[in-house]
């Protein structure tokens, strides 16, 4: 009996507890084995799969790591140029308002180069959900310093670390936009344990459902490691995240319909 | 039903706009093309068609805003004028990388820098050469009347949705703020049904659609940039559009476009008031650019003058266009001074009447 039971004997109906999304192509991801973004892509295929929503959502990807991704969506979607994911989406939404708009952006992307666009889309309050993975770093074109980076943190640019007298301060833009009367629900998570990466499907799903609201932008930013870039390995990597990142970008809801948490 | 009016250039771009059926403007203020935005605002075309107007951050945004309409399948229009053109330059080369269609305003101004808020043609280059990087064209339409800037809007979107290109209509701050009569067409239908590429929604029926300007494939990347050369000699083939004025007995032509085509028809009588047979060849499409006509021409007459607002960028496109068949010469006006029709006659015999 044993030498008989093979992978095709164990994939039966009966025993399958979890699969891959129909959203996600059968596509390889091209991301480094432990990278935080294949997690992101898949909870938000998840979400549109679970709200039916497939033919209802156009996605924007941005310049940097994430840039094919849709290669890996199986839904329409639009490349940006770098940064300019917000001001593509405001489009799209303003001519097809019924649909689910979407951007995922990196930290380089959305936090430098698309500073503008971001803060504007925001206080504009376009009814779009932006999905923002922050990792301190420019990963793609090799670990470079990005806007989040934080201080002494070392890069290919901050090679003896970041030194804010040289190289200013790392940037909140989470906080930022969360104090702009357009965004209607702005929240920080993770997804380097099976709870964050829970919470985090919550609040991607959120992100979506607030659209029906037409009540403005939502933000989820996820902070995420990048094991090549911060040269750790995976499991290193998401130790070092918890202990340094998450003290300066803790996560958390920091707006909830409209109101900042903790204010009254 | 067809009305007439008498508007300035600006305007008339904006009323074309709705009437073509327009679904959004996308744009940022700068003299001197202002008033094509205030027009929009003013006419609620969202109550008239739908048409959405949306003022942005910036040029920058504003040309992404395009991307994303027309990714959409939708008729997406913007407006500027030189700086901001140069700030639309990469969303542009995105725009032509990713083949989609819409039409950019450019009513240009003297540079460089910031220059002057005066009419010039020193954008020339700009426009017909690409503009932003890599190898791509804009289809490149410069009309010379309040009237042919409003029809070149609803030209402009039916050549960039034929050809899945760019379009510019490519005027000045004269024509843009002169006031002349215009027949505005009649109202036309926003579209319902929207190109099989458009990112409208992955329905079952079909596989996604995705809009992007990136193959890291060099091969496949090489396959992509032969299909845009093979785009641009169909238009080259296909889609030339020039006018001739007395340019049957013409032993000297003048070649003009824009507001210094206008000028030059007048510039044309004077010289055969005087004796001189002038004639006019006035380039309506700058890319294409009427290579041919021109080489016909070179072949008859004693001398070619280029005449435009500018130190001599056109001049260059006549000169490989006649292939040293005969004397090319640039006579121009730059920061924001218009040519006197007398002075560009004084320019045919400073050249070849010697």
């Amino acid at each position: 009996m044993a030498e008989n039971t093979g992978i095709k004997d164990v994939v039966r109906d009966e025993n399958l507890v979890y699969k891959k999304t129909s959203v996600l192509t059968d596509k390889v991801m091209h991301y480094c084995p432990g990278c935080g973004h294949g997690t992101a892509h898949r909870l938000i295929a998840e979400v549109i799969e679970e709200m039916e929503i497939q033919s209802g959502t156009i996605g924007v990807t941005p310049v940097g790591c994430a840039v094919l991704m849709y290669n890996y969506l199986d839904i329409d979607m639009q490349e940006a140029a770098h940064g300019r994911a917000p001001a593509v989406a405001t489009a799209i939404k303003r001519l097809m308002p019924d649909k689910y708009v979407f951007t995922y952006q990196g930290d380089g992307d959305l936090a430098a180069i698309g500073t503008a666009e971001t803060i504007h889309a925001c206080n504009r309050g376009e009814n779009i959900a932006i999905f923002f993975i922050n990792n301190g770093i420019y990963g793609m074109t090799g670990g470079q310093m990005a806007p989040t980076t934080l201080l002494g943190m070392k890069s290919s640019t901050s090679p003896y670390g970041r030194d804010v007298h040289m190289m200013g301060n790392p940037l909140k833009m989470t906080e930022l936009v969360a104090q702009l009367p357009g965004t209607w629900y702005v929240t920080r998570q993770a997804v380097h344990t099976p709870a964050s990466v829970r919470k985090a499907k919550k609040a991607i799903r959120q992100a979506f459902e607030n659209q029906k609201l037409k009540k403005g932008l939502s933000l989820v930013e996820i902070v995420s490691n990048c094991n090549s870039g911060w040269k750790m390995s995976p499991v290193d990597s998401n130790k070092w995240m918890a202990e340094n990142m998450f003290p300066f970008y803790p996560p958390g809801d920091i707006k909830l319909e409209g109101k900042l948490v903790g204010k009254e | 039903m067809k009305e007439l009016k008498l508007m300035k250039g600006n305007e008339a771009i904006a009323e074309a706009a709705i009437r073509a059926g327009a679904d959004a403007y996308f744009g940022y203020p700068i003299t001197p093309q202002s008033e094509i935005l205030e027009y929009l605002m003013a006419e609620k075309p969202h109550e008239r068609t739908g048409m959405v107007v949306l003022q942005a951050e910036s040029e920058i945004a504003a040309i992404n805003m395009v991307y994303g309409g027309a990714a959409c399948g939708r008729k997406v229009i913007t407006s500027s004028s030189s700086p901001g053109i140069s700030l639309k330059q990469e969303g542009l080369s995105y725009i032509a990388g990713s083949e989609l269609p819409c039409v950019v305003v450019n009513v240009v101004r003297g540079g460089p820098g910031l220059g002057t808020i005066q009419p010039a043609q020193s954008d020339y280059f700009q426009a017909v050469k690409g503009g932003g990087h890599g190898d791509y064209r804009l289809i490149v339409l410069a009309p010379q009347s309040v009237q042919e800037m409003a029809d070149f809007v609803d030209l402009g979107f039916e050549l960039a949705f034929r050809y899945r290109n760019p379009v510019m209509i490519l005027t000045d701050g004269a024509l843009g703020q002169m006031m002349e009569k215009v027949w505005l067409q009649e109202q036309k239908p926003r579209m319902t049904i929207f190109p099989d590429w458009a990112t409208t929604g992955k329905t079952p029926d079909r596989e996604r659609n995705v809009i992007t300007s990136l193959d890291l494939d060099s091969a496949e990347q090489e396959k992509f940039n032969l299909k845009l050369q093979n785009k641009y000699r169909k238009l080259e083939a296909e889609e030339v559009r020039f006018e001739h004025t007395d340019t049957e007995d013409a032993e000297y032509l003048l070649v003009a476009y824009g507001t210094s085509a206008r000028i030059c028809q007048k510039s044309v009588r004077l010289a055969r008031d005087k004796g001189i047979k002038a004639g006019l060849l006035r380039p309506v499409t700058l890319f294409p650019f009427p290579k041919k006509p021109l080489k016909e021409l070179a072949a008859k007459v004693k001398g070619i003058l280029a005449v435009e607002m500018s130190t001599g960028q056109m001049v260059e496109d006549v000169r490989l266009a006649v292939e040293g068949k005969v004397q090319v010469e640039h006579y121009g006006r730059m920061g924001g001074i218009i040519p006197t029709p007398e002075e560009i006659v004084d320019a045919i015999g400073k050249n070849f009447l010697k």
